[in-house]
């Protein structure tokens, strides 16, 4: 007699649903997966030890890099590292400008993978749906740094610049039909601050019609309820973090249990699933979109009424004013310094971590004395989702397999660093 | 120059048979050539439909409009190699688009555009277009075995069950009108159809109508059903392999078979050719002027609407939702209204049976 074998399939790194370069090697009786075993590191950059041949300064732009759907949420976690280990606050200003951009990268985040995990289950549509919002924040993140990506915008000790006061137009000779010019430039006749205080008016409303597709559509409950359950001790126990813990029931958001930045002054609410499901958790993340832009309409009344430094006055570790380095030569070395050696820290071991929109953002650093890291080590939340792959998706169907993929919201950059 | 005048001799004979061959030829290409016409523009249509649903413009660069569109698509795809995977069974790997094609193109023959426009006005038409469209699953079927690709075979099983399920859903879906028309002939269930809007087979056959369509989308492999072709699951399912020419020539049977079914559907429910307001008052005479065909054609526009309508609305069931609803849902539904049709017919139900 025959021996009856599984099929094995190599799902990607190829694949139009793989997120990038995952590689899983799947096992099926049929259409059943029987293991499916995640190939990780086709992506490997080696950040971490990039990171440890620079000095502190040079690497922000790298964690940009990491998860490159919530660029400045990665900046944050790596320069509060820093600035715990040189003891630096920044001032009130630059915590509630990152508090901003946070919950802006959070809404990036969130609609990239609302859109992707669509089109992983077939509703094409909602892809395009939330490119339109992405549009506008990517922006906003150009207005404020230069970049729509790779902002590079949080520095120890503060945030780059403070927000622009004009946001940019579209110019009229640049446009195809230049009566359009009013229509497109009606949220950006104000500063930054208006056109994001704008956007969280009338996001929630955008959100409402994200959830008409998907929330109570039949067939999206089918693919998406009971597929890739995880039972919140279980999620405990394989290291979850962000809204997979908090889909599974269990409320830990480090923004209300560790506030950072301005997180403690603002008013949010967690939304926490029930079931512990891939339905449950789309409903978290759709709901975090929503608290995500109460918190921008907080920040953005507190930054209309506060104005002030958004980066601490101290030139060893933030560079001087451009002006001032014309006439002033200690100004000019300062900034030579800097940008060329950077600043020592104190000898010393440090963790610090963020809600990052993926889960639980964190950077330790082990410092001995120099002015690079002895050893960075970056705390990815995708890396042990992705671990649970064979567990949430034994005993479900190969579509099944895609909607478990998309619910991770996995991101390679930041799995394979 | 003997045989050339034996030639002519044996035609010459038989010059009506020969007279009338060239007639069907010509009849056939008079079909065809629209249809496949209609193909490429209905593969832009669903581009700029879909395109406006998404909030994007869709093909406009290619002509005015991007009118030009499909036509550049066809010749691109003419001219890149149709690759052979190592290991294919050729003959099968090049045979199966054909199967896929040729049937949903055959089927054309006994559909009648208008009262009297209609190449084969055969007596067991509806069998004709049954047994043709089951025959395009075997393409599926062979595509996905002589690729000798994982992926393609599991687009292929998967297909072929979904066919086959909802093949039957549709079977019984044309039963009753078959029974509320009491003939096989596309022209006289048209003909059962006469009178207005409300006099047509959509309105008593209704959970017959929509299971028709639905099955109907289902069959031609499209969203929400397109598991077998399923982008983000498995790729491209039974075509992986496939490119070139041997591709398009399955884009085509596909786009073929929707227009087939959207045909069959305002032939079958909506009164094929009839104009929606005849035998009314004031609105019957107003348009009595509109050819037949014009309706037909705005008719299985409509569907064909439905169609890219769908795609762009729903996410994708999965294999086995698509089986439970084909065998639990849709069978027995179709199992029930069958019945119904059949006392309504018996006891002559008034304004349709009577």
């Amino acid at each position: 007699m025959p021996e009856i074998r599984n099929y094995t399939i190599n799902f990607g790194p190829q694949h139009p649903a793989a997120h990038g370069v995952l590689r899983l090697v799947l096992e099926m009786d049929g259409e059943v997966i029987e293991r499916a075993d995640p190939h990780v590191g086709l992506l490997h950059r080696g950040t971490e030890k990039l990171a440890e041949d620079k000095p502190y300064n040079h690497s922000v732009p790298y964690m940009d890099r990491l998860d490159y759907v919530s660029m400045m949420c990665n900046e944050h976690g790596y320069v509060s590292a820093i600035e715990k280990l040189l003891g630096v606050e920044p001032p009130e200003r630059a915590l509630y400008i990152r508090t901003l951009f946070d919950e802006v990268t959070r809404i990036l985040n969130h609609l990239m993978w609302l859109g992707a995990h669509g089109l992983d289950i077939g509703a094409m549509t909602m892809f395009l749906y939330c490119f339109r919002e992405r549009e506008d924040l990517m922006d906003a993140y150009e207005a404020v740094s230069g970049a729509r990506l790779h902002s590079a915008y949080y520095r120890v000790g503060g945030v780059y610049r403070d927000l622009p006061d004009a946001m940019p137009r579209f110019e009229r000779k640049h446009l195809k039909d230049p009566s359009e010019a009013k229509a497109l430039n009606r949220n950006r006749e104000g500063s930054l601050i208006d056109f994001l205080d704008d956007f969280a008016d009338r996001f929630p409303g955008l959100v409402d019609e994200y959830e008409t597709l998907l929330t109570d559509n039949r067939i999206w409950k089918q693919r998406t309820v009971g597929i890739g359950v995880v039972a919140p001790e279980r999620a405990l126990q394989l290291g979850f973090s962000g809204p997979m813990l908090r889909g599974s029931g269990f409320e830990w958001d480090l923004r209300k249990k560790q506030p950072y930045a301005a997180y403690d002054r603002v008013d949010f609410d967690v939304p926490v699933g029930v079931n512990g499901d891939s339905y449950d958790r789309y409903l978290v993340r759709v709901e975090e979109m929503r608290q995500s832009a109460r918190i921008m309409k907080q920040c953005c009344q507190w930054l209309r009424d506060n104005p002030g430094p958004v980066m601490v006055d101290d030139h060893k570790i933030a560079p001087p004013p451009r002006g001032e380095m014309k006439a002033d030569m200690e100004a000019l070395i300062h900034h030579f310094k800097l940008f060329t050696e950077g600043y020592c820290t104190p000898v010393g071991e440090v963790y610090s971590a963020v809600e990052a929109p993926k889960g639980e953002f964190g950077i330790y650093i082990v410092s001995d004395g120099s002015n690079k890291p002895y050893r960075l080590k970056i705390r990815a939340p995708g890396f042990p989702h992705l671990a649970a792959m064979d567990e949430m998706a034994k005993g479900h169907m190969l579509a099944d397999v895609v909607a478990i993929i998309g619910t991770m919201d996995i991101v390679f950059g930041e799995i394979d660093r | 120059m003997d045989t050339l005048i034996g030639l002519w001799d044996t035609f010459g004979r038989d010059w009506p048979y020969l007279a009338t061959l060239i007639e069907i030829l010509v009849k056939i290409v008079l079909i065809v050539a629209p249809i496949m016409l209609l193909v490429a523009y209905y593969t832009y249509a669903e581009r700029k439909v879909i395109g406006y649903m998404q909030l994007r413009l869709g093909p406009n660069r290619v002509g005015p409009k991007g009118w030009l569109q499909p036509i550049a698509d066809a010749v691109k795809l003419m001219f890149k190699e149709v690759i052979l995977p190592t290991g294919a069974n050729k003959f099968l790997f090049l045979l199966a688009p054909l199967i896929t094609l040729a049937p949903a193109l055959a089927a054309w023959a006994v559909f009648p555009f208008d009262e009297e426009l209609v190449l084969a006005d055969v007596n067991a038409g509806l069998l004709y277009i049954l047994a043709l469209t089951s025959v395009g699953v075997y393409g599926v079927i062979i595509a996905g075995w002589a690729s000798n690709s994982k992926y393609a075979l599991l687009g292929a099983m998967r297909s072929a069950a979904q066919i086959v399920a909802y093949e039957i859903a549709m079977g019984f879906a044309l039963v009753g009108v078959l029974v509320a028309a009491g003939s096989l002939n596309l022209g006289d269930i048209v003909r059962a159809q006469a009178g207005g809007i409300f006099s047509w087979f959509w309105l008593p056959l209704l959970p017959l109508f929509v299971i028709y369509f639905i099955s109907g989308v289902a069959e031609t492999n499209r969203a929400p059903f397109d598991v077998a072709e399923g982008e983000s699951e498995i790729v491209a399912g039974f075509h992986v392999e496939y490119s070139g020419m041997a591709f398009a020539v399955f884009f085509l049977g596909e786009y073929a078979n929707m227009i087939l079914i959207s045909a069959l559907a305002a032939l079958m429910f909506m009164g094929g050719w009839l104009s929606p307001f005849h035998g009314w008052p004031i609105l019957g005479p107003l348009f009595e002027w509109v050819p037949g065909i014009v309706w037909l054609f705005l008719k299985t526009a409509i569907f064909a609407f439905l169609y890219l309508w769908f795609r762009a609305t729903f996410p994708r069931y999965r294999y086995d939702q698509i089986m439970r609803l084909g065998w639990k849902v849709f069978i027995p539904i179709t199992i029930v209204w069958i019945l119904v049709v059949g006392l309504a017919v018996v006891y002559e139900l008034p304004w349709w049976f009577d």
